[in-house]
């Protein structure tokens, strides 16, 4: 859009435009540079986390039969349960619904998430509630009588 | 007014002309009649934030935030620092009754369609900051750093996390990571004491200037009474008055409750415990929480969660934008839909905060 009535001198609409351009896209680029630094800073920076394998989960004496626990993996929850016939097992205890960390329910003979009521079975399959998908599985052995956990390859 | 009173009043009257605001506050009635009660409910809130912006304050000077000192630093308020205790009792009380007189006040407006043309502005205004209060809510309830606020945080955030496309943006932007960690925590006091204060009092500028310049909405209908037009009472002095002797009374509700019923601090939050068994969010989240345990894990072809919360979003933005949809009521004519919405709403509200409380 061009004024065409101007107070003073004969209209010139390309010195006209090249102004509102040079203008506009100046006012464009100081946003934009207030902008960018402020969206970047807002988004944090990803920090390196030490890549674990495995861990130690203590003596397989020392845990009951039917019980479970919550174990270090890194920065994530592992849930290690050790069944009623004496199996070893390990999942990931965060609940693939929304987030909070699971347990094991001996009553139920189940893996429990108190936040929603969701339920999974020793092999980490969602069996009732809101759960989408299954546990991680993660592999257990027993080295020296030490309970040992490791990512399933 | 005395001598020397009356002497300050002109001495500022003089430069900035008090008398076209006396002039504009006296112009103010408020329409009396049989609904006249839910008038009270803005005067109500706006006291509670006060209390809320006061009684923070006062936390802040002792207030640590991060994962080794926040929990420490709140039990050191309430059992080292003289009346901490009660000061951080009334926070979190207030924060709930300040909730719910908003909720009556929201509820009130829709049933009475005062949001209807020319107060759009001020719904909207209105319902942006409920939905802040909410906010306030959920990100002043991780600031103790307690078992119950760190799931409730990973819950929540989550939700974010679910919305399609910025779903997972957003929820890195909340955690400040991928985890709810000392960052989240950062993170959500500063959201908590200046991001949403700053937000709210502009709102809330613009909401009271709007009921000062509009004056108050009389129900459908009831504009005339038997020919005759609405008795109305001076908002100033009448009204005012009738507003600050029930802010007294909430006051003295608000110290009944923090003595009698003090807010509890509970256990410290560990990234390595199982969620404990009967957690729940706070009140307000209720109903939101137990559909959330209904809805199966797959919906149609989607996870069940994201229908949930696309389903209550949906909802979200079509209450507030009812002004605009309802135009029935703009034109002064009953509009029936809205009722039966609303009325749904408040049912299906109190049936899931019940059953959420009881289960």
């Amino acid at each position: 859009m061009v004024e065409t009535r101007n107070a003073g001198g004969p209209e010139q609409p390309g010195k006209r435009d090249f102004l509102k351009y040079v203008l506009s896209g100046g006012l464009v680029a100081l946003v934009g540079s207030i902008l960018y630094p402020i969206l970047a800073y807002l988004k944090p920076p990803i920090q390196a986390e030490v890549a674990v394998s495995s861990v130690k989960a203590g003596k397989v004496d020392a845990m009951e039969k039917d019980s479970g626990q919550i174990v270090k993996f890194g920065s994530k929850p592992v849930i290690l349960i050790k069944t009623a016939n004496d199996e070893l097992r390990a999942f990931s205890a965060t609940c693939t619904h929304l987030d909070c960390t699971v347990q094991y329910k001996k009553e139920m003979g189940l893996i429990w998430c108190a936040c929603h009521n969701g339920k999974y079975d020793l092999n980490g399959r969602n069996v009732s509630g809101p759960p989408p998908r299954p546990l991680d599985e993660y592999r257990v052995t027993v080295q020296g009588g030490e309970i040992m956990i490791s990512k399933k390859s | 007014m005395n001598g020397r009173m009356k002497k300050a009043y002109d001495w500022v009257d003089e430069r900035v002309h008090l008398e076209d605001l006396v002039k504009f506050m006296g112009k103010k009635y408020v329409p009396v009649h049989r609904h006249s009660i839910w008038y009270y409910f803005g005067g109500v809130s706006l006291f509670l934030f006060i209390i809320q912006v006061l009684t923070g304050i006062l936390l802040l000077l002792y207030y640590k935030s991060g994962e080794e000192l926040a929990f420490e630093s709140i039990g050191y308020i309430m059992s080292k620092v003289q009346f901490g205790w009660l000061i951080r009792s009334i926070h979190s009380w207030a924060a709930n009754l300040f909730i719910l007189s908003s909720m009556v006040h929201m509820f009130s407006v829709y049933f009475e369609k005062s949001y209807r043309k020319p107060r759009e502005i001020t719904w909207l205004t209105g319902m942006l900051m409920f939905f802040l209060a909410l906010a306030f809510g959920f990100s002043g309830y991780l600031l103790p750093w307690n078992e119950l606020a760190y799931f409730a945080t990973k819950v929540g955030t989550d939700i974010a996390g679910v919305v399609p496309i910025i779903g997972k943006p957003m929820m890195q932007f909340l955690r400040s990571g991928e985890e709810v960690s000392g960052a989240t925590l950062s993170r959500f006091f500063g959201f908590h004491v200046a991001v949403f204060p700053g937000i709210f009092t502009v709102l809330l500028g613009i909401h009271l200037v709007l009921v000062q310049r509009q004056g108050m909405s009389e129900p459908i209908g009831m504009e005339l009474h038997e020919g005759k037009p609405l008795k109305t009472m001076p908002f100033f002095p009448n009204f005012l008055l009738r507003d600050l002797l029930l802010w007294l009374i909430v006051l003295n509700l608000l110290a009944i409750l923090a003595v009698f019923f003090p807010w509890e601090l509970g256990k410290k939050a560990d990234a390595f415990a199982s969620a404990p068994a009967g957690i729940k969010p706070e009140w307000y989240f209720l109903f939101m929480f137990q559909t959330l345990k209904y809805i199966p894990g797959k919906m149609l072809f989607i996870d069940g969660e994201v229908f949930g919360i696309m389903i209550f979003g949906l909802a979200g933005l079509l209450w507030m934008l009812v002004p605009f949809w309802d135009l029935k009521s703009s034109r002064g004519q009953q509009n029936r839909l809205v009722n039966y919405l609303g009325l749904f709403a408040v049912f299906y509200i109190i049936i899931l905060t019940i059953v959420g409380w009881l289960l």
